[in-house]
């Protein structure tokens, strides 16, 4: 079972980390874009 | 569009948690295996999902390759055109290996002339380097899970994490050409590097049949395949298996369209920005 438990945790956190990676990219983005803005 | 991403994710968060219900809950226990055997439905859809991807983005790559001149953009159509004629033509005339179904052979070469001439239609030669981009992207993704969960099944079912079986290791070799494909994407800073991406990805996408395939071709530790190849299964695990995989597919073609639109907005203000410098370095502002 511990096996199994640990395979579907790895598969969300491999998941889950590259949404927050996207998350990231797209505010450092929404940032340069309010810094353009603002020149 | 705006309104619609939201409705989508709230049904792929449902069909996901459906999908993870029935593959705990509802699915018959194997009786060899056990409990573990239940990795399978997340293993087996993430790895056909992962193969889409790198398909999408082998057609995505060619499409940016030959539309750059009108001749080769034509004659590639009638390649791929041929392709799926010849394929469907093969699959009922030449022996095939045993265990290969013809219908699943005929389908795949139709399924690639489709997508081909779908990408065609809808994106354009910028819109194709973006999606081959993303693709791949998400495609190391769903690949690092096969690689992840594949190990954490074997451990205790054949006793070793690891073994260098053809299956297993064309398909780390799979993975480590898209990761260098992305580290060429990154860290190139050539105006050619999406030419020299696409050309790499053409190459890298070979090894997607020889993936595939592998099961069929040579002998392998690893499990013969349950669906178009001869195995049988059990109704029940088959319905857990599609509906998951259709929860991993709505859930890649989610990540893969943010992602998208976050490659087009990236490159927007990466435009906007040269032109601003440009404007400061003439002193027009």
């Amino acid at each position: 079972m511990n096996f199994l438990y640990a395979a579907y945790i790895s598969t969300w956190v491999i998941h889950v980390a590259y949404l927050v990676h996207l998350a990231r990219r797209y505010s450092k983005l929404r940032d340069e874009i309010q810094s353009m803005k603002k020149k | 569009m705006k309104r619609v991403f939201p409705i989508l994710a709230i049904l792929t968060a449902l069909l996901l948690s459906y999908g993870l219900y029935l593959a705990l809950v509802v699915a018959p226990t194997e009786q060899t295996m056990g409990d573990v055997q239940r990795i399978f439905y997340y293993h087996v859809p993430s790895a056909w999902t992962a193969f889409l991807l790198f398909s999408l983005n082998f057609l995505a790559s060619i499409q940016y390759l030959v539309r750059r001149n009108p001749f080769s953009d034509r004659l590639a159509s009638v390649v791929v055109i041929a392709i799926a004629v010849l394929t469907c033509i093969g699959a009922y005339v030449v022996t095939l290996p045993e265990g290969v179904e013809k219908s699943a052979v005929a389908t795949t070469g139709i399924g690639i002339a489709l997508l081909y001439f779908g990408i065609r239609k809808f994106f354009s030669e910028q819109g194709t380097d973006i999606l081959a981009l993303v693709t791949a992207e998400v495609g190391v993704v769903f690949c690092t899970v096969v690689l992840v969960t594949g190990p954490l099944w074997a451990r205790p079912v054949w006793g070793i994490w690891w073994t260098w079986d053809i299956r297993l290791t064309s398909t780390l070799v799979l993975w480590l050409i898209y990761l260098s494909y992305l580290m060429l994407r990154r860290f190139s800073d050539s105006g050619q590097t999406p030419v020299l991406a696409a050309a790499l990805a053409v190459f890298g996408a070979l090894d997607v049949p020889l993936v595939y395939f592998s099961i069929w071709i040579f002998r392998t530790q690893h499990p013969q395949p349950v669906i178009g190849g001869g195995g049988s299964i059990d109704p029940r695990m088959l319905h857990v298996l599609l509906i998951n995989w259709l929860a991993f597919l709505s859930f890649a073609g989610l990540v893969c369209w943010s992602r998208y639109r976050l490659e087009v907005l990236q490159r927007e203000v990466e435009e906007a920005q040269a032109l601003d410098s440009l404007a400061d370095a003439r002193g027009t502002r």
